[in-house]
């Protein structure tokens, strides 16, 4: 729907499937509104969920429990790496990633773009002191119009009762020389 | 030469073998040398001495038996055993299909698949990367003289592993189900199939050494630090429209002139010199869609209504494996406008079955997809290319 002077409407049905229970769906449906001339605001975004996602508290507890007794601060490089492969351990910190550059794709996108998170070239946690997990990553996008890889960071903070906030992320310069 | 086991019975026994020893003249190799009579002494003796020692230890009461009656038989034999062992390994599927191999890999087993099935499968080379890697083609054929052919490619974008991993799948498929397959037995009965597994070999080596994310070719731009140019906007359809960059450091920049890229130019003069190519079909990762032209333009091509059909047909094969649903359109429409296209370029040349594949996944993982799917997307995607195939052996033109 174009409307004048503002952007461009589009109205969606989607299905939402579990990435962990391919049987598991949810139907939803959204609008998404691309605002007119101004590429630097993030497109309007209302879902409405028809059904209840999947409660994951006890998935959630665990990891959390087991990050917060680490002796070291997790670091890790390549999830996955070039074969494909994610260590089973490092799975969750692969889908935090993958929810939180969902916002990163979110509040850059246009009506000609096509973001997907590419890999996770780098992830360091940060101790807090308070009950938040902290998480500085470095992702790759990839852009299917451009086809380009882009490099970018974000801090992530994540709680299993608090769910997930990007509170930093900055577009990286690509390396000239690869 | 024979060998010797000699069962010594007191310490007399072993002092006259340690004698025995000291011979220098009779060259004996002591493979258990006496020390202790508790333990045998085994000796290999050189053919003309053996008479000899023989003699000595008779005379001395001393107990033996022939432990290897004729030493250069048993090594002639091993050394038979480890050939054939090896020529088995070798035909035997040593080379693991559901893994991500190097070009070097890769190029080995183009060479075991046309020596092993060499009535049907020949390697032929069209030309040379800019770091002047050979771009080696697979040819399948029964004989005849120029037939009508299918031509198929992986691998132009480097960075979708998937596809090269696929094609050399589909090599050994065609070249072992020929005879068995009641489909491809009357396909290369009458047709040709070119296939060429790695198409920017510059660009694979570099994913596996230096940037698992590159998706150009690996040539220099003359006044530019950047590198490469992408070869799928490097062909002569539409060349410098939309779709296509001018700036050499992006990732779909069209080069300073269409065929600029050897790799392209390559495949290029393959297909005019042939002459007789009536199928172009290209492996991309990913998305899962099935395409036919255009890209350079957004309008349809003739024979739309013909490649749509035929592309549905095909998508609906690649389903009924493991329910993998692709897309089916044109370049412009399903995807984006994008200029200097493959199948543009063999469709408007006059190859009328021109169509792109873009294989899983559809995001999830991306570029880096496990080799654990390698198998079944190559699967699928051969019923896929097996539907268009067989449109275009009961269609000639």
């Amino acid at each position: 729907q174009d409307i004048d002077d503002v952007g461009h409407k589009y109205y969606l049905e989607l299905v939402l499937e579990d990435v962990l229970d391919k049987d598991s769906t949810v139907n939803c449906t959204a609008e998404v509104l691309y605002h007119l001339g101004n590429n630097n605001i993030a497109p309007d975004v209302q879902v409405s969920l028809e059904g209840e996602l999947k409660n994951t508290d006890e998935a959630d507890n665990i990891f959390y429990h087991r990050i917060k007794s680490l002796e070291k601060e997790l670091v890790a490089e390549n999830i996955p790496d070039s074969y494909g492969n994610v260590p089973p351990e490092m799975e969750p910190i692969h889908l935090l990633a993958w929810v939180a550059s969902g916002y990163v794709i979110w509040q850059n996108s246009t009506e000609n773009t096509e973001f997907h998170l590419a890999q996770i070239k780098h992830v360091k946690q940060v101790k807090r002191s308070d009950e938040y997990l902290e998480f500085d990553y470095m992702i790759l996008l990839h852009e299917m119009v451009s086809q380009e890889i882009i490099p970018w960071q974000m801090t992530v903070l994540w709680h299993p009762q608090h769910g997930v906030q990007v509170t930093q992320d900055s577009r990286q310069p690509k390396h000239a020389s690869e | 030469h024979q060998v010797l086991r000699i069962k010594t019975r007191n310490e007399e026994e072993v002092k006259q073998l340690q004698l025995l020893e000291s011979l220098e003249h009779l060259e004996l190799d002591f493979w258990i040398n006496p020390s202790s009579a508790a333990l045998p002494v085994d000796v290999r003796i050189p053919a003309n001495n053996v008479q000899a020692v023989k003699a000595f230890l008779e005379s001395h009461g001393i107990q033996y038996s022939i432990l290897i009656e004729d030493l250069q038989a048993v090594l002639d034999k091993e050394k038979e055993d480890m050939a054939y062992s090896q020529q088995k390994e070798r035909s035997s599927s040593s080379f693991n299909y559901g893994t991500y191999h190097s070009l070097d890999s890769i190029y080995a087993e183009l060479d075991h698949l046309a020596s092993e099935y060499s009535n049907i499968v020949s390697k032929l080379q069209i030309g040379e990367s800019y770091e002047k890697r050979p771009l080696y083609v697979l040819k399948f054929s029964t004989g005849g003289n120029n037939r009508p052919a299918i031509w198929m490619d992986a691998g132009i974008h480097s960075r979708e592993w998937v596809t090269q991993a696929s094609a050399i799948w589909m090599a050994k498929k065609i070249a072992s189900d020929y005879g068995k397959d009641p489909s491809i037995t009357s396909l290369l009965n009458k047709m040709d199939i070119f296939l060429l597994t790695v198409t920017n070999p510059d660009g694979y080596v570099f994913t596996h050494t230096t940037n698992r994310m590159w998706r150009k070719t690996r040539s220099r731009n003359p006044g530019s630090v950047c590198v490469g140019v992408d070869p799928n906007r490097n062909w002569d359809a539409g060349f410098g429209g939309p779709g296509a960059s001018s700036n050499p450091c992006s990732d779909s920049y069209r080069g300073p002139h269409a065929n600029s890229e050897v790799e392209v130019k390559s495949v290029v003069n393959f297909i005019k010199n042939h002459g007789n190519i009536r199928a172009f079909l290209t492996l991309h990762s990913y998305s899962q869609l099935l395409m036919y032209p255009y890209g350079y333009k957004c309008t349809e091509p003739a024979d739309y209504a013909e490649l749509d059909a035929l592309g549905r047909a095909a998508a609906s094969s690649i389903r009924s494996l493991y329910g993998t649903t692709f897309t089916v359109g044109s370049i412009c429409t399903t995807i984006y406008q994008a200029s200097g296209g493959s199948i543009d370029w063999s469709y408007d040349y006059g190859i009328k079955y021109s169509f792109a594949f873009e294989l899983r996944d559809t995001g999830r993982y991306g570029f880096l997809l496990p080799a654990s799917q390698i198998i079944p997307t190559a699967e699928e995607t051969w019923l896929g290319l097996k539907k268009i195939m067989e449109h275009v052996r009961d269609n000639p033109y």
